[in-house]
C-alpha cells in the first residue's frame, strides 16, 4: 500500500529552483535512501515532506490525503523529522529529550502512558544506562540514538531522516542504520533517509533515488540505480562497483577529468 | 532488534522500573525546590518586615499579617465605601498601619518584580536560546529609561500628572518590543534577527536617553540616575494592583508555552516537526515577557541581574524542563529580590541603597562562585 506519495513537487528559494518535478513514492516498512552530491536538493526535499518547507508546485500525499490541508499537529502524530545535526541544545536528560518527542500527543501534564512510552523507546534503541544523564555529556552516536527515540516516541508513520550517520565513527553507524532497518521492519514504518555514503546506501535500502541538480537522475533498486555510469554522471568520480551478496559495493577510483 | 530471553526481559523491566524511580526522584527534586523557594520567601519577607525604626518582632509580622488579612476581609464593604486610609485609622493599631501601610507593599512588590523580571528572563532566554539573555536583551530597558528621562527631564510624556514617569516608561518599553516584533514578522523570527534588532534599539534608546541628560538640569538628570538603579521605595497598593494584574495575566499564559519552549530548545527544525508553530511561539512569548518586564521596570526602575541569574541558578539545580524551570526561577527570583532589598536597607541602615545596585552586588561573586563550582555544563 502506498502510504507516500510525491507528486511532481517543485521548490524554489527566492527563485532559485531547488527540486524540480520530483516525484517519489514509498509503501510502509520501506527504507528509500535519497543520494546525490552537495547541493542535489536531498534535504529540501525532507523538509518539504515534513512541510517546514512548502513546495511551490505539487503535491505530497500521505494516505492520499494532502498535507497541506493536514494541521500541524496531526502531521506531527504521523512524520517524524530527524534533521542532520543540531544547534548545541540546552541542557536536559536524556529522559526529557525523549519526552519532548511526546509533544504531539500531550497538552501538558505527561502522563503515566507517555513515560511508558518513553521507557519502551528508550529500551528499543537500547540507551537505557543514559536516561538520567545530560544528553551534552553523550558521544555524537549516542546523541544520535537519542534523537532518533525523541523521533520515534512521536510514534511516526513515515520517519525522515537527514545524514544519520554523519559524524559517527563505524561501529555507531551500523548500530544506527540496523536500528533503523528494524524499526522500519517491526513498527511498519515508512522510511526515507538522505544519505552521502554510498555503500551503506546499498546494504540497507529498499529503494533508492540519485538527485542531481534538484532533478531525480535515477530510481529504483540499489543494483540498478548505483552504477558507475551514473555515478560518473552525477558524482563526476570514475568507480568500480562490485557484488557483494546481492547489494552493491562501490569503489571510488578518481574525480573524472582530474589529473 | 535481538530477540530477548527470558532472563533478559526480567532484567529490561527492572532496568524500567530504575528509571521511573530515577525520573520520580528527579521530579520531586524539582518539586522540593519550589516549595523550599516559597518558604525561603516566607522567611526573609517576615525578617524584612521587622527592619526599621519601629520596632516589631518576626512573630507578630505573621500574626499582624493574618490578623489583617482576616479584618481586611471582615471590613470589606467598609474599606469599598470609605477608603483604605480610613480603614486604617479606624481598625488598625499603629504597629498595623506601619506594616500593612508601609513595610507590606515594599515587600510584595519585590516578591511580584522577583517573579516577574525572572521568568520574564527564563522565557527571554529559551525564546532566543541563548543564555546570555535576559528581560533587557531585547533594549526594553533603554527603552523604559528613555520614557522616564523624557518624563523627568522634559515633562513631557503620554499623561500628565504623578503617573507620567510610569505611564512613559511603560509606552516606551512595548514600542521596543513592538519595534522588534514587526521586524521578526517582517523577516523571521529568529534568534539572531531578534537579538541583533534589539541590540541596535538598546543603542538607540541609549543614545537619545544621552541627548536628553546632556541638555537637562543637574537636579533631573539626578533622578533620571536615581530611577535607573532600580528600587522598591515607590510601592504602594495601587501600583501592586495594576503591577499584579499584568503578572497574574501574562504568567499563566507563559506557563501554557512551557512544552513548546522545551521544543524550541531541541532545535527550530526539530521543533517544527513536533507540530510546534515555532515563529509564532517565539513572538508570543517574547511579546509576553516584555509586558511583564514593562509591567514591572515602569514602577520600580531598572532592577538587573535577576532576571539572568535566577534562571541560571535553577537551570543548574533543576534542570531545563520549562515546566518546572518557569515557576521555581520565579519564587526563586522573588526570594532572591526580596533577599537583597533586606539588605539594601541594613547594610549601611538607615540609608536604604537601591536594591538593583545589590542585586549586582550579591548576585554577580554568587553567580561566579556557581559557575566555577559546576562541573558539567548546564546550558
Amino acid at each position: 500500500m502506498v502510504k507516500l506519495k510525491v507528486k511532481d513537487v517543485e521548490f524554489s528559494y527566492a527563485s532559485v529552483p531547488i527540486l524540480k518535478n520530483v516525484c517519489v513514492e514509498l509503501a510502509e516498512s520501506e527504507m528509500l535512501s535519497v543520494v546525490g552530491p552537495n547541493g542535489a536538493g536531498k534535504s529540501t526535499l525532507l523538509r518539504c515532506i515534513d512541510r517546514i518547507l512548502s513546495p511551490q508546485k505539487g503535491c505530497i500525499l500521505l494516505d492520499e490525503r494532502d498535507i497541506k490541508k493536514i494541521s500541524r499537529m496531526e502531521l506531527a502524530k504521523k512524520v517524524g523529522y530527524i534533521p542532520q545535526s543540531t544547534t548545541s541544545i540546552f541542557s536536559a536528560t536524556v529522559f526529557d529529550v525523549v519526552l519532548i518527542g511526546r509533544r504531539p500527543h500531550i497538552s501538558w501534564r505527561s502522563s503515566e502512558e507517555d513515560t511508558e512510552k518513553v521507557l519502551e523507546t528508550l529500551q528499543m534503541l537500547n540507551i537505557e544506562e543514559f536516561a538520567m544523564r545530560d544528553i551534552n555529556e553523550l558521544s555524537g552516536g549516542q546523541q544520535q540514538k537519542v534523537f532518533i527515540a525523541c523521533a520515534l516516541s512521536q510514534e511516526p508513520d513515515v520517519l525522515l531522516l537527514d545524514e544519520p550517520t554523519s559524524n559517527l565513527d563505524i561501529r555507531h553507524q551500523l548500530e544506527v542504520m540496523d536500528i533503523i532497518k528494524t524499526i522500519v521492519r517491526e513498527k511498519r514504518i515508512a522510511a526515507i533517509m538522505a544519505i552521502h555514503d554510498l555503500n551503506l546506501a546499498a546494504r540497507y535500502a529498499d529503494k533508492i533515488i540519485m538527485m542531481n541538480s534538484g532533478k531525480i537522475f535515477s530510481a529504483g533498486d540499489p543494483v540498478s540505480v548505483l552504477t558507475p555510469e551514473n555515478i560518473k554522471h552525477v558524482y563526476g568520480v570514475e568507480s568500480e562497483v562490485m557484488d557483494k551478496r546481492g547489494r552493491p559495493h562501490i569503489i571510488p577510483i578518481r574525480p573524472v577529468g582530474f589529473v | 532488534m535481538k530477540m530477548t530471553s527470558s532472563a533478559e526481559t526480567k532484567t529490561g523491566l527492572e532496568k524500567r522500573a530504575e528509571i521511573k524511580a530515577q525520573y520520580k526522584k528527579f521530579v520531586g527534586r524539582k518539586i522540593l525546590f519550589i516549595l523550599s523557594s516559597l518558604i525561603l520567601i516566607f522567611i526573609i519577607a517576615g525578617v524584612s518586615a521587622t527592619l526599621g525604626s519601629y520596632p516589631i518582632t518576626v512573630i507578630e509580622v505573621y500574626s499582624i499579617i493574618w490578623q489583617g488579612i482576616l479584618e481586611i476581609f471582615q471590613n470589606a464593604v467598609f474599606i469599598m465605601s470609605h477608603g483604605i486610609k480610613k480603614f486604617y485609622q479606624t481598625y488598625f493599631t499603629t504597629k498595623e498601619i506601619v506594616i500593612w501601610g508601609l513595610r507590606l507593599p515594599r515587600i510584595i512588590m519585590g516578591i511580584l518584580a522577583g517573579i516577574g523580571l525572572a521568568i520574564a528572563g527564563t522565557t527571554m532566554q529559551g525564546v532566543v536560546r541563548n543564555p546570555l539573555a535576559s528581560p533587557y536583551t531585547l533594549g526594553i530597558a533603554s527603552a523604559a529609561s528613555f520614557g522616564a528621562t523624557l518624563a523627568i527631564i522634559l515633562g513631557a510624556g503620554f499623561v500628565t500628572g504623578k503617573y507620567i514617569i510610569i505611564v512613559n516608561a511603560f509606552v516606551f518599553a512595548l514600542l521596543s518590543s513592538f519595534i522588534i516584533y514587526g521586524l521578526s514578522r517582517y523577516k523571521s523570527a529568529t534568534p539572531e534577527t531578534m537579538i541583533l534588532a534589539g541590540i541596535a534599539l538598546m543603542y538607540l534608546f541609549s543614545a537619545m536617553t544621552g541627548i536628553l541628560q546632556y541638555f537637562g538640569e543637574a537636579e533631573a538628570v539626578k533622578e533620571v540616575v536615581f530611577w535607573m538603579f532600580g528600587s522598591l521605595g515607590r510601592a504602594s497598593w495601587d501600583k501592586l494592583s495594576l503591577m499584579s494584574i499584568i503578572i497574574a495575566f501574562c504568567i499563566p499564559l507563559i506557563m501554557l508555552k512551557s512544552w513548546d519552549l522545551n521544543a524550541l530548545g531541541v532545535g527550530d527544525e526539530r521543533a517544527k516537526s513536533l507540530g510546534v508553530n515555532v515563529e509564532q511561539t517565539r513572538i508570543v512569548c517574547f511579546v509576553l515577557a516584555s509586558l511583564v518586564t514593562a509591567g514591572i521596570i515602569c514602577f520600580t526602575g531598572t532592577i538587573g541581574f535577576i532576571g539572568l541569574v535566577s534562571p541560571h541558578m535553577c537551570r543548574m539545580v533543576i534542570g531545563g524542563d520549562n515546566r518546572y524551570l518557569i515557576p521555581a526561577s520565579g519564587l526563586f527570583g522573588a526570594a532572591l529580590l526580596l533577599g537583597a532589598d533586606t539588605i539594601a536597607r541594613t547594610i549601611i541602615a538607615p540609608v536604604i541603597l537601591p536594591v538593583g545596585l545589590i542585586t549586582s552586588f550579591m548576585g554577580v561573586p554568587l553567580f561566579l562562585y556557581l559557575i566555577m563550582r559546576k562541573r558539567k555544563e548546564y546550558w
